[in-house]
């Protein structure tokens, strides 16, 4: 069969303003227990490429620069 | 990618540690410390900063065996009490013994207990009989400890490695592990003289309510890998009828927690605010006790915390929301719950295996050795009962101390490099295809039909449906389709997730009694059978690759235990008095 995409919300949110992943930043994407984090190429930023969160929060806990907010995935809120 | 071009390092290793959460990182420095020349490669899916169950922490030391508050003896007895009887009792006295020097370990590296006004650590109590409960209020920075011994001790760390399959010598001893990178899909071959297997829960089996397929109870990331590794390696695995099961926050499916609000007052209530069960300690009996009350209509069943005083919200609220899953206060605000106005609605989880607040696993004997030679498992995975942070501690220990001497004796045997290319081909096989199933569908029609035919009350036909319906999963197999390497390693999981399915289907079919309360309910066989099944089961893949099982004896008892005291967690309902009914 045939594979197609669909849209999906991300909980994990990243503030552009303070990401400094263009610094070379990857604490994040480091420390994500199920790797769903990444560093967008064009825009330097990080952000949620997959919708795999666990809620657990070291993403935010350990942004050096407060840039990352976890919010409870939708279909548990 | 075809065969010539995959990309393969091979390392060799004298200890080869599978998993970087907890129990794992204890073996490792254990094994450094008792022969620090020792060549120790931690491999880890995740990162080991932040991985396994307590990534964030951990609010509290659930089975502390402290001296001047219990002994060794009385765990020991609460243990296989609360376990039915059927316990190997000499691997929970090593964890008791271990138990208090552990905790001064940790305390010595900079894990922080709660204490009282003279430095002596501040016990509660939340078991049925004894005292086990150490907070730790200040608990956040446990990994952080960990990390910095494991560097202090030159522990060769790979993240982002996932093992997929153990490697054996001809002569049946371990021989290490192949891994694959989560990130590029290169292997990583890791010859070593002994492996300890630390790979966490089987927590990724049943679906959550929710339907968000993460939305689990453990880490997501702990979804059965060391179990189906330890199985398709020839290990026998123990009493995987023995479910986890756990009390939670409904649709959150974190802790809600009653350890921690348990001491202060807090507890377990139905919708008319009463008490219905004497004891938040988790057990079988327990969740049966909460499922009827469930199912009764007196549900649901809440945490009560809304007749405590301020300070002591305010101080469960601090504990709670900054250690283990601190999301739980966010969850919390989104939905308008104040411990103060309202208690928290509470649900039980779907179905897993983990010894940690259960008894399956892979079985180990009091050196964390499994039935393969050189093959340790120690945490959640491994079938020491109720074992818990600490527990993961401790066993994590004893395996990587075992390992150390073991390795002494022991060469450095050649693995079969047939079975390395086939099971390459296995990995990489959803790689291979431009189109079919995801990881994603295949993973969530196989917990689906967990919940659909495996959950308790269990009944014998539709366990049966529920084998027929994994075997034809198994061959969709042929269909995963994986597009980039991290897709590829939710296509393994997915995998390990089925052989777990398969094993919880198997091993409850096995064992016709009902025992361990809701964990093992059978509906057609609903008496305990003590003439019968007074036994460990065992779960192993026999030399035809068909998955058999049989008994295994429970070793004579360490601490003796009387007839009347092997009751004592069958009474768990409240009682009610004959006026009232």
């Amino acid at each position: 069969m045939p594979i197609i995409t669909q849209q999906k919300s991300a909980a994990v949110v990243i503030d552009d303003a303070k990401c400094i992943a263009e610094k070379g930043c990857t604490v994040c994407v480091d420390v994500c227990p199920l790797d769903i984090l990444a560093i967008d190429e064009g825009r330097k930023k990080a952000y949620m490429k997959y919708d795999e969160c666990w809620y657990c929060m070291p993403c935010e806990a350990d942004c050096p620069t407060g840039a990352v907010k976890v919010n409870i995935p939708y279909l548990l809120r | 990618m075809s065969g010539s071009d995959i990309k393969t390092e091979i390392i060799e290793a004298d200890i080869l540690v599978i998993g970087g959460g907890t129990g794992g990182p204890m073996a490792a420095i254990k094994a450094k410390e008792a022969n620090p020349g020792l060549r120790v490669v931690l491999m880890e899916k995740a990162n080991v900063k932040r991985s396994g169950a307590i990534s964030m922490g951990m609010d509290g030391l659930n089975n502390a065996i402290v001296p001047g508050y219990a002994t060794p003896e009385q765990y020991v007895k609460e243990i296989t009490v609360a376990n039915d009887g059927i316990v190997h009792q000499k691997a929970v006295m090593a964890y008791a013994q271990g138990s208090f020097p552990m905790i001064q370990y940790l305390d010595k590296l900079g894990v922080k207990f709660e204490k009282d006004g003279s430095g002596e650590y501040n016990m509660r109590k939340v078991h049925h009989m004894g005292t086990y409960v150490l907070p730790m209020p200040e608990g956040h920075n446990v990994k952080k400890v960990l990390y910095r011994q494991l560097r202090r001790l030159q522990v060769s760390v790979t993240n982002r490695y996932m093992a997929t399959r153990l490697l054996k010598a001809e002569d049946g001893r371990i021989a290490g592990a192949v891994g694959v990178n989560t990130r590029t899909s290169e292997f990583l071959v890791v010859r070593a003289k002994a492996v300890v297997l630390a790979c966490g829960a089987a927590g990724r089996l049943g679906l959550p309510a929710s339907g968000y397929l993460f939305g689990t109870y453990e880490n997501a990331a702990n979804c059965g890998d060391g179990y189906a590794m330890a199985y398709h390696a020839g290990a026998e695995l123990a009493n995987l009828e023995c479910y986890q099961i756990n009390p939670l926050i409904k649709d959150y499916n974190g802790p809600s927690c009653a350890y921690v609000t348990g001491p202060f007052g807090g507890y377990t209530a139905n919708n008319k605010g009463d008490r219905f069960i004497e004891c938040d300690y988790w057990s079988g009996q327990m969740m049966l006790e909460f499922w009827r009350e469930l199912q009764s209509g007196n549900g649901p069943v809440y945490l009560k915390m809304d007749h405590l005083a301020e300070e002591t919200i305010s101080e469960i609220e601090t504990i709670l929301h900054t250690n283990e899953r601190p999301s739980r206060g966010r969850f919390h605000e989104g939905r308008g719950n104040d411990y103060r106005k309202r208690p928290v609605e509470m649900h039980i989880s779907e179905i897993g295996f983990c010894s940690g607040h259960s008894a399956s696993g892979v079985w180990v004997d009091e050196n964390a050795r499994t039935t393969i030679p050189g093959l340790y498992a120690v945490g959640d995975m491994a079938s020491v009962p109720h074992n818990y942070m600490l527990g993961a501690f401790v066993n994590g220990g004893i395996a990587g101390a075992d390992a150390a001497s073991y390795c002494e004796s022991a060469d450095l045997p050649a693995y079969d490099a047939g079975y390395l290319a086939a099971e390459q081909e296995r990995v990489l096989a959803p790689t291979r295809r431009d189109d079919g199933l995801t990881p994603h569908e295949m993973e969530f029609k196989t917990r689906r039909l967990v919940n659909d035919y495996l959950e308790p009350p269990k009944v014998t036909a539709k366990m049966e449906i529920g084998q027929r319906r994994f075997a034809e999963i198994r061959e969709d197999l042929q269909h995963l389709c994986a597009t980039d390497p991290h897709e590829l390693h939710r296509a393994l999981e997915m995998q390990s997730i089925l052989d777990c399915a398969d094993m919880a289907a198997a091993a409850s079919l096995y064992r016709t009694e009902s025992r361990w309360g809701f964990y093992h309910l059978r509906v057609d066989h609903p008496e305990t059978n003590d003439d019968e099944w007074f036994c460990h089961t065992m779960l192993f893949k026999d030399e035809f690759g068909r998955m058999a099982h049989r008994k295994r004896e429970v070793a004579p008892y360490v601490v003796r235990v009387e007839a009347d005291e092997m009751a004592a967690y069958h009474q768990l309902r409240v009682k009610t008095p004959v006026a009232a009914e």
